[in-house]
């Protein structure tokens, strides 16, 4: 058996998802190798993505049946440009906030529990964005949703219990309703697997039933308005490499399978109202999240209402492509915001939660002159928050331009302005801090030393959602190859 | 050719890399950061040097990066681009070397300051190399985010609270900008400037939208070009140091919104289908009242760099002025402009730094015999101040003189009455600040004065302004030499309105 048999395009995603669960069961058995197998999972993952985003790319969808069942009895993977992308970006931000907790940890004892449970994390990550079966998103869904819980309980803050409880709840509840969902799609079609579903045809009288539940289930878990209430304590009260994780990417994981079954099973039976419906919640959500980052009085809770408002310019993605004249525009547009909020919002975590280890504390009214204590982390803030608010150059910004331009040449003039008023509010929410970060106190602002791997993941988290603002042509190649849409 | 292709990225990155460095450079390298500032600088002056005289000799030199989706980010020199390419490069170098010395012993982090600074000029220059309305956003925006610490540098709560006033005009307007932008794109497909303007051939089919997007785009403009009312920021963003507003005023912020709203007049709509769609003239009063209220405004500030801030409110609406009537004379007023006002304000602002560094004075009041002590800077001063009166044979005065007969030949005598009054408001505003100066005893107790055969200040904050008023005087005076700002504008003119 040659390499290319053991590594080629056909096993690479099994690799992807075993390779991080192999390293999780290791570090539960013997504790004290979890970080250097978490680094070492980190760098091979990223290599085997970077194989796969070239395989998909010279060929397309790429389908596997995992030990050789077909479908519906075995495990099907399978990996087109918008898993490609989604990978990436797991890889991208899973590297940086696994450098970072080896800081953050150190020799402290939650480190026991936290590696094994970021690698479950991580390979539940893989797993969904792989799978191509509604049952075997299922059970990603729930242990991403198990795994996530048990990463907020870690923190030692008095509110982290409750916001973990009132996590779990929510995440079971919103599995439970995709499985209901699952069960009246295969009691009508016998099928699990995706692409079989969609082949079936449509009009089934138990489609929108299921429908309905499986996309509020997901709802909930994204966290779309009304259904945001459980995310800022949650993800606030995280220790800081779990609340970068958390923002950027589980919230993605349940807003991935909502796309996936929007672009297969469901795309015929969805009405322009259920669109605009939802582009209703997302523009609550955009408002009220923005209000509630401009009130917050500490740092952590400011990040993450910005995540609820962020969560509802996502979403935005359902309204602005039901128009045939604007629909690959607006996929584009919300894939690139996805990666590029990805890419800022763990930054901003981590710079945030610099603040936290070096002074303890992130009340923003006493944070002033933090600046001159933490230049990188700052720096990297500021960066950060120029894709946050949709400023050239930067991801956040190619996302909104894409937007624009899809809401306009589909005449839905509405949706402009939510979009730039969000803008506008997000660059209060953001400057409200910076007016006190960048003020210049002669008082020496104390606090214990950040060590620099903690700095500089979160600088280059930031640079790189400057640098999604320069690479759109190539990005936006990469998650239309194989057509998810 | 391959230099064609590459040379204005070149330009721009010759700002921009040493800017990225001097980020990461250590507080003390005070050496290693002055080079790669003047090395810089220097670099570019060459680069733009030979890029005036391909321009000049039929070369097209067209930077095409694909980095945006379904459009390309375009850097290229026409006439127009040139000019303000030139004008932003002279100006860095001396406004670098002011700033060096000025900072010299400021607590806040140069390394900072200077990388901001380096950015803020590489962003002005891609607003005047931008070839199409797109890149022409990105640069304008990068220019808010970049000269944001500039401003609130000193990180007093004076300065954090003009640098929140800043930032909430200029976001706001930047939005209205991108919509606009946005729009247009979604109705005609292209956004490229071109010599005499591109939308005329829709006039049938969208004139109201094309209405409304002109509207959006001066508004999104005129909050950095500071049209009366979206002034507000301009006085408050006077806590900035002086070398920060010197660039603010005469190069970057407030040349860049003028400068945007000659390119959207000229380039994007084309003068003809502006005054077509009955544009001009709305845009001409707005013009027009704003350098009436700029000039009565900064009749009563008594701190000096407030009441240049109001001029400059003033001074900038000739440019747009210029760009609001219908006629190739009134064209090249208002597109000298943008170079005259540059090189004057800017020594005004040199000269006040200077006088408030050296003696501590920030008031007209406290003015009283600094022309006996310092001499060479207000020599410069009163060469500034008299040109934007409009004394001939100062920059000013050309730039008046076409903008006048440039009215009268479009049958707008009113514009006349307009500039007398502002002249006469210059006058009345900056005469009592030069007879101040010259005439009066000092009343206060100053340091004490240098020792003979010493330079009244920092020979680095002397240069510059000595400089920038020289090269005031020699606009007007060699107005008909090739190359002067008065000659590039006929030649700007000239194509726009080829037929």
């Amino acid at each position: 058996m040659n390499l290319n048999d053991f590594l080629g395009p056909l096993t690479l995603p099994a690799w992807i998802v075993s390779l991080p669960l192999v390293a999780a069961g290791l570090g539960v058995a013997l504790p004290k190798i979890g970080r250097p197998a978490a680094v070492f999972t980190a760098f091979a993952t990223s290599l085997l993505v970077v194989r796969l985003a070239g395989e998909v790319l010279r060929h397309g969808t790429i389908q596997l049946q995992v030990g050789g069942w077909p479908a519906t009895l075995g495990i099907a993977l399978q990996a087109d440009g918008l898993s490609v992308v989604m990978l990436s970006m797991t890889c991208l931000i899973g590297g940086a906030v696994t450098l970072y907790a080896a800081g953050y940890f150190g020799a402290d004892s939650a480190a026991i529990s936290f590696w094994p449970l970021w690698l479950f994390l991580w390979a539940a990550l893989n797993a969904l964005f792989l799978s191509g079966d509604i049952f075997n998103l299922y059970v990603t869904l729930e242990l991403l949703g198990l795994s996530a819980v048990s990463l907020v309980a870690l923190s030692r803050s008095a509110e982290a219990p409750p916001a973990a409880m009132r996590y779990l709840l929510v995440s079971l509840i919103g599995s439970l309703s995709y499985l209901m969902g699952v069960a009246l799609l295969y009691a009508a079609g016998g099928t699990l697997d995706l692409n079989a579903l969609a082949a079936a045809g449509p009009h089934r009288p138990s489609i929108s039933a299921a429908f309905a539940l499986m996309a509020a289930g997901l709802v909930m878990k994204s966290a779309l308005f009304p259904m945001h209430f459980w995310l800022p304590p949650a993800h606030a009260n995280a220790p800081a490499p779990v609340s970068a994780a958390l923002s950027a990417l589980v919230v993605k994981g349940s807003f991935y399978i909502l796309m996936r079954l929007w672009l297969t099973i469901f795309e015929p039976f969805i009405n322009p109202a259920t669109a605009d419906l939802i582009g209703v919640m997302a523009a609550f959500a955009i408002v009220w999240g923005s209000i509630q980052a401009l009130l917050a009085q500490r740092l952590k809770m400011l990040v993450a209402y910005s995540t609820v408002a962020q969560i509802g310019y996502i979403f935005l993605i359902f309204p602005l492509s039901s128009m045939p004249a604007a629909t690959q525009t607006a996929w584009q547009g919300g894939l690139y915001f996805v990666f590029s909020h990805a890419c800022a919002k763990a930054a901003v975590f981590l710079a945030a939660g610099n603040i936290v280890y070096s002074v303890g504390h992130d009340r923003i009214s006493e944070l002033n002159g933090i600046a001159q204590r933490l230049p990188v982390s700052m720096f990297a803030f500021a960066l950060a928050g120029v894709s946050l608010i949709g400023l050239p150059p930067s991801g956040g910004f190619v996302a909104k331009w894409l937007y624009l331009n899809a809401a306009l040449t589909t005449g839905q003039w509405w949706w402009t302005v939510l979009i730039l008023g969000g803008g506008l509010l997000s660059t209060a929410y953001v400057f409200r801090f910076f007016s006190r970060a960048f003020s210049y106190t002669t008082e020496t602002v104390g606090g214990r030393p950040v060590p620099w791997i903690m700095e500089w993941t979160a600088f280059v988290l930031a640079m790189c959602a400057v640098i999604l603002g320069l690479t759109a042509p190539a990005v936006i190649k990469l998650f239309t190859a194989g057509q998810p849409f | 050719m391959f230099f064609d292709d590459w040379l204005p990225l070149m330009i721009l990155l010759t700002s921009l890399l040493p800017g990225i460095v001097i980020f990461v450079l250590p507080e003390d390298r005070i050496r290693l950061r002055t080079g790669l500032n003047m090395g810089g600088a220097t670099l570019k002056l060459v680069l733009i040097g030979v890029m005036l005289w391909g321009v000049r000799h039929g070369h097209v030199y067209e930077t095409r990066l694909s980095i945006l989706p379904n459009m390309d980010l375009i850097l290229n020199a026409d006439a127009m681009s040139a000019m303000m390419t030139a004008l932003s490069g002279i100006l860095w170098f001396l406004t670098t070397l002011y700033a060096i010395a000025y900072l010299e012993t400021s607590p806040q982090s140069r390394s900072r300051f200077f990388g901001f600074f380096s950015l803020c000029v590489s962003s002005t220059i891609g607003i005047a190399l931008a070839g199409n309305l797109i890149t022409f956003l990105m640069f304008y925006e990068m220019l808010t985010l970049t000269t944001y610490p500039l401003v609130v540098h000193r990180g007093t709560p004076d300065s954090m609270r003009a640098g929140r006033i800043y930032i909430a005009y200029t976001i706001g307007g930047g939005a209205a900008f991108l919509v606009a932008v946005a729009w247009l794109k979604a109705l005609v497909g292209s956004v490229a400037f071109t010599e005499g303007g591109m939308l005329a051939p829709f006039v049938d089919t969208y004139a109201t939208q094309l209405r409304f997007i002109f509207m959006l785009m001066i508004a999104g403009l005129g909050v950095k070009a500071a049209l009366v009312p979206l002034h507000g920021w301009l006085p408050n963003a006077m806590v900035a140091p002086a070398p920060v507003s010197a660039l603010l005023h005469a190069v970057a912020v407030v040349k860049a919104g003028a400068f945007g709203i000659v390119r959207v007049v000229y380039d994007v709509f084309g003068i003809e289908f502006s005054a077509e769609l009955g544009l001009l003239q709305p845009l001409a009063v707005v013009a027009a009242f704003t350098i009436v209220y700029g000039s009565v405004r900064a009749l009563f500030q008594d701190e000096l760099k407030k009441r240049l801030a109001f001029s400059t409110v003033s001074q900038v609406s000739y440019i747009v002025l210029g760009a609001s009537i219908l006629g190739p004379v009134a064209t090249i007023g208002g597109i000298v402009h943008l170079v005259h006002q540059g090189l004057m304000k800017i020594t005004l602002f040199f000269c006040a730094g200077n006088f408030a560094e050296t003696l501590g004075v920030h008031h007209v009041s406290q003015m009283n015999g600094v022309g006996r002590r310092m001499p060479w800077s207000m020599a410069a001063f009163t060469l500034g101040a008299l040109g934007m009166i409009g004394v001939p044979p100062l920059a000013g005065f050309i730039s008046k003189w076409y903008l006048a007969t440039g009215g009268l030949a479009a049958g707008q005598p009113w514009v006349i009455v307009i500039l007398v009054a502002s002249s006469l408001l210059n006058a009345a505003y900056f005469l009592p600040v030069i007879y101040r100066g010259w005439f009066q005893d000092a009343a206060e107790s100053w340091p004490d004065k240098p020792a003979a055969g010493m330079p009244e200040t920092h020979w680095m904050l002397l240069i510059p302004p000595l400089i920038t008023a020289l090269l005031a005087l020699l606009a007007g005076v060699l107005a008909d030499a090739p190359f002067s700002p008065l000659e590039w504008a006929r030649l700007i003119a000239a194509r726009e309105y080829q037929p």
